[in-house]
């Protein structure tokens, strides 16, 4: 199990969170002139990348609160963890290993506040598994 | 706003409301071991959906009413017996006493919808939405650990403070009221799995330890 880390909650289990797809695609400018195929592109058509991938994540059971994560698709190591609206990091140094699933958030920033790319990087969910974690 | 709070002769109906949980009382009387693990259910308090943006204005003049807004995760706001539980940077929940409820003398719904007034912002009464258990005793905290990812341990989770988390895989608000009181807000469809789970979580803490 990935502990991710939320921006406003701090490190918490995946399963409460839900998965929001590729991250940074943006609605057309025109989308009446698209034809079928550019349309089906911009519906159904994402990345399927090898490596770092950024992605959108919600705190469904949380804060209810959407943010970007840009996550290895190959190790699952968290390389950072950043808000909507704002671009992707360009090289994101991995965080010190976090223990547990924790009630502390890692920053004060909250929704709307300045961009956070402290990421929490998470190896295997067998040497993070929180202590008492039966899920 | 708080439409429903204004319905007259609401009182009559007291006597015939049933809580979500109240088809679990004898069993929790019966699970409950004194001292160890207590379980009980406090429901029909009152309770608010508050939603506005705790920088603003308007969030001061919110804030005033029930005596202080939690700024970040876990950290409950309010005073005087009325609890603000941190739901998301501009969502919180306020918990009262059921007499602090409109259709019964109080008001506290429609002063915090007078104080929101025009502004950007939402003021629901939502008491009818969750219920509350309250646990307690020295395995409080044992039983919650059987269904919580959660660090529970007293250094880390400490009482005055609230998480919205999961226990037993059911999406809930976890307060901890005292060194060894918890209390669990789980939506009103959910309480009998939650209470079911919980006794069973409990139960082996009525037999005695086996060194």
């Amino acid at each position: 199990m990935l502990l991710i880390s939320c921006p406003n909650c701090g490190s918490r289990d995946e399963t409460e969170f839900h998965y929001g797809g590729q991250a940074h695609v943006p609605y057309p400018e025109n989308p009446a002139e698209l034809d079928d195929r550019q349309w089906a592109e911009f519906l159904f058509y994402r990345d399927n990348t090898r490596g770092a991938f950024a992605e959108r994540w919600l705190h469904s059971t949380g804060c209810r609160q959407w943010f970007n994560m840009l996550r290895d698709t190959v190790t699952y190591e968290i390389q950072a963890v950043y808000p909507m609206g704002t671009g992707r990091p360009d090289s994101a140094a991995p965080a010190p290993e976090s223990g547990t699933a924790s009630t502390a958030p890692d920053s004060t920033t909250t929704g709307t506040a300045a961009p956070d790319i402290s990421g929490t990087s998470t190896g295997p969910a067998s040497t993070t598994a929180p202590e008492g974690a039966t899920k | 706003m708080a439409e429903t709070a204004a319905l007259d002769g609401i009182n009559g109906l007291q006597d015939i409301r049933r809580s979500p949980a109240s088809h679990l009382a004898t069993a929790m009387e019966a699970g409950s071991v004194e001292g160890t693990a207590i379980l009980e259910e406090s429901p029909f308090q009152t309770m608010v959906g508050l939603r506005v943006d705790p920088h603003s204005e308007e969030g001061a003049r919110v804030a005033d009413v029930v005596g202080g807004l939690p700024a970040r995760c876990s950290e409950v706001g309010g005073a005087d017996g009325v609890s603000v539980l941190w739901l998301g940077p501009c969502e919180f929940l306020v918990v009262a006493p059921e007499e602090a409820h409109d259709s019964l003398g109080g008001t506290l719904i429609g002063s915090l919808a007078a104080a929101l007034g025009g502004d950007p912002g939402q003021v629901v009464d939502l008491s009818a939405n969750r219920t509350i258990f309250e646990l307690s005793g020295t395995r409080a905290r044992a039983v919650l650990e059987k269904g919580c990812s959660l660090d529970l341990h007293p250094r880390i989770f400490l009482p005055g403070t609230a998480v919205n988390t999961e226990v037993g895989n059911i999406p809930l608000i976890l307060e901890k009221t005292g060194e060894e009181s918890f209390r669990l807000f789980p939506r009103a469809s959910f309480a009998g799995f939650l209470g079911r789970w919980l006794l069973d979580a409990m139960r082996e803490y009525a037999s005695p330890e086996v060194p």
